[in-house]
């Protein structure tokens, strides 16, 4: 088995209302000092695939057609 | 003029759909489930607005996966003309069919009220019934009706008169660059728009100004 992590972000330039939003309620918390927040999505994924080379290669294949939205969406993938 | 209405769990305004196109066309729609990959022979696909799969992952995500999307994009490949409103819409762009993203409103609140639209291209087969540049108004009701596209794609779908619906009057009510509502393929024979024209085709709904985009597209009824 391999277990993965996969971190859904938007991508620079797209703006971000749900960050926007929850960047503006810490200030209202009064953490002074927040320069930017932006939401992302994380998904754990666990593969039957024991080489990590190929559950990397699947694992990608998943985000550019389901997981992310590359329209909008980048992300990244960590094994382990 | 046939015409078939896609289903999939949570839409629900696949009945508003079927009761438009039967009473401006003269006759219902096939119904098609999810999973039929064996789309009929028609001439016009709609898929209409709701919540499929509970707008889970993104809005629209899961249902463009769905085998009965294969076979649309197969059919709008042959162009034949495709219709998606609202989450409809929200599918065909998770399906590729159409350029751009829908994003969640830049207010964050669910809207629910009429707005007025532009008719930004009256040379197409979906609104050729209207006038240039004419207003009409149209209800809207979503979350996620932001449209984005980066700016190498604004400037194509704008060059090639792909923007085909805009809000006007200060009635944007979700935030989408260019105030853009709606937008077709290149081929032209693929629009999607957030707002329900479907919800204004008879005195009973207040207003008639939705019928256009039906009349367009399936002809004035017999």
């Amino acid at each position: 088995m391999t277990k993965a992590r996969v971190i859904v972000t938007l991508k620079n330039g797209v703006l971000d209302p749900q960050g926007k939003a929850i960047e503006s309620a810490l200030g209202g918390l009064g953490f002074a000092g927040v320069a930017g927040v932006r939401q992302g999505k994380v998904f754990d994924v666990v593969l039957e695939e024991t080489d990590p080379a190929k559950a990397e290669e699947a694992l990608r294949k998943m985000c550019e057609q389901l997981l992310a939205n590359t329209v909008i969406e980048d992300f990244s993938i960590s094994i382990g | 003029m046939k015409s078939a209405v896609i289903q999939l769990p949570g839409l629900n305004r696949d009945r508003d759909m079927i009761a438009a196109l039967t009473k401006i066309s003269g006759k219902a729609p096939v119904t098609v489930w999810q999973t039929d990959t064996d789309l009929p022979d028609v001439d016009l696909i709609v898929i209409p607005g709701g919540f499929s799969y509970g707008d889970y992952l993104r809005c629209g995500a899961i249902a463009a996966r769905m085998p009965v999307m294969r076979a649309v994009a197969e059919k709008a490949a042959k162009g034949v003309k495709v219709i998606g409103v609202c989450n409809g819409f929200q599918i065909l762009l998770e399906a590729g069919l159409l350029p751009g993203a829908l994003m969640r409103n830049a207010s964050l609140k669910f809207v629910c009220r009429e707005v007025k639209l532009q008719i930004a291209n009256a040379n197409t087969v979906f609104t050729n019934a209207y006038q240039p540049n004419q207003i009409i108004r149209c209800p809207v009701a979503h979350h996620d009706g932001n449209y984005f596209a980066d700016a190498a794609t604004l400037e194509r779908i704008e060059g090639n008169g792909q923007v085909v619906f805009r809000y006007a009057d200060g009635t944007n009510p979700n935030g989408s660059i260019n105030d853009i509502a709606g937008v077709m393929n290149e081929n032209g024979n693929v629009l999607g728009l957030m707002p329900h024209p479907e919800n204004l085709i008879e005195a009973a709904h207040g207003g008639s100004d939705g019928r256009g985009l039906f009349e367009s597209v399936l002809g004035k009824a017999a």
